[in-house]
């Protein structure tokens, strides 16, 4: 979660200055701003309770096969309405992950859930709103959205790649499994992609491989972009 | 330094590409292309009123309420958020401003509301006691 979170904001973020109209430059950098947010916010529990490295450390000093982001989070921003998409699919995901995470037998994320409720209700809020928009719109947007979300499905489904740990999440009330946050999202998103005039693809083959530390070509350029400032300053030194 | 050429795309997408012609003329700009101005109201806490804040741009109501979130909705403490069409606002002419003049005449002061100002400064001040 927290590696979805801190690659997936890096990738909004690279919205700043560049949007297509202000709001949605803005719009893009208070949302890369929260999902950093939440993977500090994830990257601490596992200090707090797991006694990991600290977030610094854990962000940006991994490499690129220690990265358990799926990785729809990590392909390049193409155009508008590539990351338009890949928001809508991902922040759906991200938004039930969290409410069914507000009943979990592990107290450090339920609290962590009902906190960000509202961040992540407003970036789906802002999902659905262009996507249904752009949906509609000219030919040419319409044509955009639905060839972003041909080439997209795929990868959003490797989102829901289970982990290793999978049987004993669900057996300790922790999470009740990407199988079940998968139905839900089908559930979620069907009315909105028909609502927006589009089709899911009838072809689906799940991008597995992001959640072991296999990754495509487009990751690594991102974290040695990212560690790029850290990296360049004496360990230990703060902003 | 050289003169932008006319047809140079313009990439403010508010504006939708028209063609522009090339020699100096006019362009009607049809329906839809061109954004509709949103008056803005922000509300700070439930039961206050919604104050106006400034305008946004946007084709549609939802996408304005988008706008005016990340616009008006994140410096300030905000519980709720309004707009209307720019176009949906009647006013009076600024060249009519002197109907309004007897509202302030020195001898008409009486007409004044200045009871309420001092209503609100007891209210203040009786709140402030409560606190202490």
């Amino acid at each position: 979660m927290a590696d979805d979170e801190l690659i997936y904001g890096h990738r909004m973020s690279e919205w700043t200055g560049m949007g297509p109209i202000m709001e949605e430059d803005i719009a893009y950098s208070s949302m890369a701003q929260d999902k950093i947010g939440h993977a500090l916010a994830n990257y601490s529990i596992l200090e707090k309770e797991f006694q990991t490295a600290n977030p610094d450390k854990l962000a940006f000093f991994r490499k690129e096969n220690e990265m358990m982001n799926c990785q729809l989070v990590e392909l390049s921003n193409h155009e508008y309405d590539f990351s338009l998409v890949r928001h809508f699919l991902f922040d759906h995901a991200d938004f039930i992950r969290y409410e069914m995470l507000s009943t979990s037998s592990f107290a450090p994320l339920a609290q962590l859930s009902k906190k960000i409720k509202g961040e992540l209700k407003y970036h789906v809020l802002h999902a659905d709103t262009w996507l249904t928009r752009l949906g509609n719109a000219t030919d040419e947007s319409h044509v955009r959205m639905q060839s972003a979300l041909n080439e997209l499905w795929n990868y959003a489904l490797g989102i829901f790649e289970p982990s290793d740990f999978e049987a004993q999440l669900i057996a300790e009330k922790i999470f009740d499994g990407e199988k079940v946050l998968q139905q839900k999202w089908i559930e979620k998103i069907s009315p909105i992609i028909e609502k927006a005039n589009l089709k899911i693809p009838t072809s689906s083959s799940p991008v597995y491989g992001g959640r072991k530390g296999y990754h495509t070509d487009q990751l690594q350029p991102l974290l040695t972009e990212m560690a790029e400032v850290i990296s360049s300053e004496a360990e230990g030194t703060e902003w | 330094m050289s003169k932008i050429p006319l047809n140079t795309p313009v990439l403010d997408p508010r504006i939708k590409r028209v063609d522009l012609e090339s020699t100096y003329g006019t362009t009607a700009i049809g329906e839809n292309e061109h954004w509709i101005s949103w008056e803005v109201f922000h509300q700070k806490k439930r039961g206050d009123q919604h104050v106006h804040v400034g305008i946004v741009h946007a084709p549609d109501a939802q996408l304005a309420l988008l706008f005016a979130k990340e616009q008006f909705g994140r410096r300030l403490a905000c519980v709720n958020l309004w707009v209307t069409k720019s176009s949906d606002i009647f006013s009076f002419s600024y060249d009519d401003e002197d109907i309004f003049d007897n509202a302030t005449a020195p001898e008409k002061q009486y007409r004044e509301a200045a009871g309420f100002k001092v209503m609100e400064k007891i209210n203040r001040y009786k709140k402030s006691k409560q606190k202490a």
